[in-house]
C-alpha cells in the first residue's frame, strides 16, 4: 500500500491530462489548484478495477477543496464558497 | 413468466433483464430467492434510516461527534447494516451549508438511504450543482443567504456523503422519534432544510 | 459532466418499477461475485451520447451489466441472443 504523499492543508494541483479509459477525476477540476481537506484512506484504483484488474496496491484518496471563484470564471456567490472533490493521489502534484 | 395483470409487451431492455436473469439462474450464479431477497433488502433502505441517525445526533452530542469522525462506524453502532458503505457526514451550521452531488454518475449513500430520486441522477442536477449551487438550490425553493458559505461535495470516488441538517428551532425536549419526522431525504442531500415544527 | 450548461432541474421522481429494482439487485449480487461497479461505469461511459440521453437510468444499468458479463465471459452474446428470442416468443 502506497504511503500518502500529502497531508491536510497541503496545496496541490490536479494534473491537466485527458487520458483514455475510466477516470474518476472530473474534467472541470483538471489543472486546478486546491487544498487537501482530508486523507480519505487508501483504496483499489478504480481506473484499473474498470479494466477487470485488481487495482492494487491501494492508492491514497484525498478530499481536495477548491475555491469556486477560482474554478469558474463567472462564479457568483459568496467568495468563500467551495467545491470539494475526491481525487486519487496519482492525479495530484504539489503546488 | 408469472402473469402480471394487464399485459404490456416488454421493452427491449426489460427483455434483456429477464433474459439475463434466467441465464444467470440457469448457470447457478444467482437464485430467484437471492434476487427477491436483494430486492426486498433495498426496499427496506429508506430515508427514515438516515432521519433516525440525524435525530440521534441532534440529541446526543457524543454520538454526533462520533458520526462526524466516522459515519459508517457510528451508524453501525446503532445497529444499521451498511455493507461496504464509507459514509462521511457533514454538518450544516449557520455559517456553512452543505450539498451533495455526484457529477460523474449518481453515487449516493444507498445502503443507508435507499435508491436516490430521479432528479439527483439527472444531467441538469449533476452539471449545474457544482457550478451554480445557489441558483439550483433556489430552484428547489431554498435560498441560502449570501453571507453563508456553501460547500458542494462531489462524491467522485469511494466515499459517500450525507448532510447533517441543522436542528429546527422550537424543538427543545422533543423525542428522537418526533425529531426524526422533521428530517427529510432532501435535507440529507442538502437541497432542503429540515422541516419546521408545525404550530399547534 | 460537472459544469456543463444545462437546464432547470426537473424535480421528477418515480416509484421504481419491479424490473428496475431487479436490475439494481442483480448489480449488487453480481458485484458480490466480483463484477465491479467500476466496470459497469466504464460500460456506461462507452455508450454513445445519443443513446445515453435516450435511455433511462436502469436501461443504462442493464446494458452496462450485460456488457460487463459478456466481457468477462460469464455469458456469451450467442446465449443472450437465444434467450432473448426464446423469451420474446414465450410472451
Amino acid at each position: 500500500m502506497a504511503e500518502p504523499r500529502f497531508s491536510p492543508g497541503d496545496t496541490v494541483r490536479v494534473m491537466k491530462a485527458y487520458p483514455l479509459g475510466h477516470v474518476r477525476t472530473p474534467y472541470y477540476i483538471r489543472g486546478h489548484t486546491g487544498v487537501i481537506e482530508r486523507v480519505c484512506g487508501s483504496f483499489a484504483n478504480p481506473e484499473e478495477l474498470a479494466q477487470m484488474r485488481d487495482g492494487l496496491p491501494a492508492q491514497p484518496l484525498y478530499r481536495v477543496r477548491f475555491m469556486q471563484k477560482e474554478v469558474w470564471p463567472d462564479y457568483r456567490g459568496n467568495p468563500a464558497d467551495v467545491v470539494e472533490v475526491e481525487i486519487y493521489q496519482h492525479w495530484l502534484e504539489p503546488a | 413468466m408469472k402473469a402480471q395483470g394487464k399485459y404490456q409487451p416488454l421493452t427491449y431492455f426489460q427483455l434483456m433483464e429477464v433474459s439475463l436473469r434466467e441465464l444467470l439462474v440457469e448457470k447457478g450464479l444467482v437464485t430467484e430467492e437471492q434476487l427477491a431477497s436483494a430486492v426486498e433488502d433495498m426496499r427496506q433502505r429508506t430515508p427514515e434510516r438516515g432521519a433516525r441517525v440525524v435525530a440521534k445526533a441532534w440529541v446526543d452530542a457524543d454520538f454526533k461527534k462520533k458520526l462526524i469522525e466516522n459515519g459508517t462506524r457510528a451508524c453501525e453502532e446503532l445497529g444499521l447494516d451498511l455493507p461496504a458503505l464509507k459514509l462521511v457526514v457533514i454538518e450544516n451550521t449557520p455559517q456553512v451549508h452543505n450539498v451533495i452531488v455526484c457529477t460523474l454518475c449518481s453515487c449516493y449513500p444507498r445502503m443507508l438511504l435507499g435508491i436516490p430520486p430521479d432528479w439527483y441522477k439527472s444531467r441538469n442536477y449533476r452539471s449545474r450543482m457544482v457550478r451554480e449551487p445557489r441558483a439550483v438550490l433556489a430552484e428547489f425553493g431554498l435560498k441560502i443567504p449570501g453571507k453563508t458559505r456553501i460547500r458542494v461535495h462531489d462524491s467522485t470516488a469511494d466515499m459517500r456523503y450525507m448532510v447533517l441538517p441543522m436542528r429546527p428551532a422550537g424543538t427543545k425536549g422533543w423525542s428522537e422519534e418526533r425529531l426524526a419526522a422533521l428530517v427529510t431525504r432532501d435535507s440529507m442531500i442538502g437541497v432542503a432544510l429540515a422541516k419546521e415544527p408545525q404550530n399547534k | 459532466m460537472g459544469g456543463l450548461p444545462a437546464g432547470k432541474v426537473k424535480r421528477i421522481e418515480h416509484d421504481y418499477a419491479e424490473w428496475e429494482r431487479r436490475v439494481d439487485a442483480l448489480c449488487v449480487l453480481m458485484g458480490a461475485r466480483g463484477v465491479t461497479v467500476d466496470e459497469r461505469r466504464r460500460h456506461i461511459e462507452a455508450l454513445p451520447p445519443e443513446a445515453y440521453d435516450k435511455m433511462s437510468y436502469y436501461e443504462r444499468w442493464i446494458v452496462a451489466l450485460t456488457q460487463a458479463l459478456i466481457q468477462r465471459g460469464i455469458i456469451t452474446t450467442e446465449e443472450l441472443a437465444r434467450k432473448m428470442t426464446q423469451l420474446e416468443r414465450r410472451g
